[in-house]
């Protein structure tokens, strides 16, 4: 079995605020491995961007890593624990854009209206690269937006972000965030602000670099229709915790907790009857500062077992040999076997 | 007379075989939107951008039609053109109104609000699209105050109805948006635009914000609203699986012109148009094993201000010919009902969304 390339283990990452602690990941644990695409799932507020920033260390106050380990194994080099490093140390500046890359959700705000396309990827370059000169760094730069697809690109680089049409800008970011070679690349909804053409467009061209360089790909979107297209494996999130991992076939084809399923469900799709009425999820996703009791999908679970999952919490327990994980009573039967017994007691 | 006759004949190849005349709410013909760009030290007028350019079509009282495209294609602009938020450059918007056509576009702007009473919007954004400093009961209140309802016991009992008819408990009138999630701010914005029983509805991109569990909810209550009051929807859409759920008929644009209409069923299983196949192969399916065979289009959505020759979608299109550059298509009925601006709509044989077998 292949070794993963970077582990996330019980990741909790809490937001301490005047009004009380917000939860923003409380249990996230997940594996990714070289070459291959973690899908990480969940509607808004599920805590599936935090999760990418606490990768990178990039949280910011009054967030903070609370718990969990986020181990980096490079090729051939020492495994490097994330979460013991200082945010603003060297040692996390050289991982930071360099080992694990990151694109961010809106190419519109991430890049500097200031300076130019160019500007900002020959600084990326150079950051890491101290080698290279100037007039080298603008070659490679160059190089990034061919290899991306932007056409003209000695033009381009001397454009500002606001005069590129919204796919051309995220190919640029997506070459500057390929400037350094990274070995794993965090993809932060790298496509919902795009049109479907587009998209088809930019999903293609990141499989594509990722065959070409054994890219690990995370990739972070609401979409289960991107995800299908894209992951190898998925997992699932819902108010900060992973509830359901597995292989893309399992979590489409036999999902197994409720959530995951009813996502699936009320997913509209161009394959259905037209003017039909979708199942729905009962309810709205609970604000951060009101977290249900026990399992945090419970009050608009159809399957919710009385006595059980209002009181407890459940945790995440692998299944098949480790590659599928779900967090549901409904798979544990010993544990309710157990409480039920007491319970009648 | 023989205006009239005109007229109708140019736009009987838009409207349905099958329905009467007589059923029709909005019938748009011809409408242009250009918006001038100024340059120079005397903001001369060096060029038009074309966003919406000779579109025609109608909608029956109590259907759904979709407009679809990609970002830039003009459908928000034609909805606002029907709204009068812009002045169209040019056609007619007959929209009817208690009994009678009246031409939208060329109203005199005093007589607009008893018109606009009966054509409502939904917003986009659930978050920019209502007053933080104002109650519920305010921001529904708000169209019944300004057509005249101003006895404020009769304005809540409106809206503590509205907020019910919504699915929300009437009991929150005197909260502040920032109190709702997006669902159920979503929610708001359907109960202001349904305050003054209108025939229309105008949905611009009224989904597109929330998230997929969400969405459902919403669009579950856009149907049953529909069919409780008799409403009749323009449904403004990127995403082509939301319209299929909601929609009777599909109208798809690109740079300014309708280049396919038909209904949804059709469109879906069988599309005429090229740019219409390119568009459904991109929507990713919720199925790993079904990971498609998609259809990737080259460059970009061409520029309204200056768009190609010819078809404007021949730079992109796997099928294009050497007609295609030289001469524009019109829209004409190719099936029953079914109309695509494709020169080779007749031979060519496109690929819908492949649905279960």
């Amino acid at each position: 079995m292949l070794e993963p390339i970077l582990t996330v283990s019980n990741l909790k990452t809490y937001f301490f605020q005047d009004e009380g602690v917000v939860k923003a990941v409380d249990g996230a644990s997940f594996e990714v491995y070289a070459g291959r695409t973690l899908g990480l799932v969940g509607e808004s507020g599920c805590g599936k961007s935090i999760t990418a920033r606490s990768i990178l260390r990039i949280v910011d106050a009054p967030g903070r890593i609370v718990d969990g380990s986020i181990t980096y194994c490079p090729p051939n080099a020492q495994p490097m624990e994330l979460t013991q490093l200082p945010a603003e140390s060297r040692a996390m500046r050289e991982v930071r854009g360099k080992e694990i890359a990151l694109i961010f959700q809106e190419p519109m705000t991430s890049f500097s209206a200031h300076y130019t396309v160019g500007n900002q990827i020959v600084e990326a370059i150079r950051t890491h690269e101290r080698a290279l000169n100037k007039t080298q760094a603008r070659e490679r730069a160059i190089g990034l937006l061919r290899q991306v697809g932007v056409p003209r690109p000695e033009q381009r680089l001397d454009m500002y972000s606001f005069q590129l049409s919204g796919g051309l800008r995220q190919r640029a970011m997506i070459a500057m965030a390929l400037a350094c070679n990274p070995k794993v690349l965090i993809a932060d909804e790298p496509t919902t602000a795009l049109d479907v053409t587009t998209q088809a467009q930019i999903l293609e061209l990141l499989k594509s670099l990722q065959q070409q360089f054994n890219m690990a790909l995370i990739l972070i979107t609401h979409d289960m229709g991107v995800i299908a297209e894209m992951a190898d494996d998925v997992a699932v999130m819902y108010l900060g915790r992973v509830v359901e991992r597995g292989s893309v076939d399992q979590i489409f084809h036999a999902p197994r907790h409720p959530y995951t399923r009813a996502l699936l469900r009320s997913i509209p799709s161009v394959t259905s009857e037209p003017r039909t009425k979708l199942p729905t999820i009962e309810g709205s996703i609970p604000h951060p500062y009101n977290r249900p009791q026990g399992c945090p999908f419970h009050p608009r679970c159809h399957e919710c077992i009385a006595g059980v999952c209002e009181q407890h919490e459940p945790v995440l327990v692998t299944m098949n040999g480790g590659s599928e994980a779900v967090a549901c009573f409904l798979h544990h039967r010993e544990f309710i076997e157990t409480e039920l017994t007491e319970f009648t007691k | 007379m023989t205006n009239i006759e005109k007229t109708n004949s140019v736009n009987s190849a838009v409207r349905p075989a099958m329905d009467g005349v007589h059923s029709v709410l909005l019938d748009v013909r011809g409408l242009k939107m250009h918006f001038p760009i100024r340059q120079g030290l005397l903001q001369r007028v060096v060029g038009y951008v074309r966003a919406v350019d000779d579109v025609n079509f109608t909608i029956q009282s109590g259907e759904t039609l979709a407009l679809v495209g990609e970002s830039g294609c003009g459908k928000t602009t034609t909805a606002r053109c029907i709204l009068r938020a812009y002045k169209p450059t040019a056609g007619e918007i007959l929209f009817r109104a208690d009994g009678d056509m009246v031409d939208v576009a060329s109203v005199p702007r005093a007589q607009l609000r008893p018109v606009r009473r009966n054509m409502q919007m939904i917003f986009q954004d659930p978050y920019a699209s209502l007053n933080p400093r104002m109650t519920l009961a305010d921001i529904v209140g708000e169209p019944l105050l300004v057509n005249g309802m101003t006895n404020r016991q009769q304005r809540n009992d409106r809206v503590a109805e509205l907020l019910r008819l919504v699915g929300m408990r009437s009991e929150y009138m005197q909260r502040y948006p920032h109190a709702f999630s997006g669902g159920q701010r979503q929610r708001i914005g359907i109960a202001r635009a349904l305050a003054l029983h209108p025939k229309l509805v105008v949905c611009d991109e009224a989904v597109s914000a929330l998230d997929v569990s969400v969405q459902a909810q919403i669009l579950n209550l856009l149907l049953e609203l529909q069919s409780k009051l008799g409403l009749t929807y323009l449904f403004v859409a990127h995403d082509l699986s939301v319209v299929k759920h909601i929609s009777d008929r599909v109208a798809v644009m690109y740079v300014g012109k309708l280049v396919e209409l038909a209904p949804t069923a059709r469109v879906f299983s069988a599309p005429k148009h090229p740019y219409t196949e390119a568009l459904l192969s991109a929507v990713p399916i919720a199925d790993p094993r079904r990971r498609s065979q998609r259809i990737i289009l080259e460059g970009d959505v061409a520029d309204p201000s200056n768009p190609p020759s010819g078809c404007y979608f021949h730079p992109r299109c796997r099928y294009a010919i050497e007609r295609c550059r030289m001469e524009t298509p019109a829209l004409r009925e190719i099936e029953p009902g079914q109309y695509a601006a494709c020169h080779r709509a007749d031979e060519l044989t496109l690929i819908g969304a492949v649905t279960h077998s």
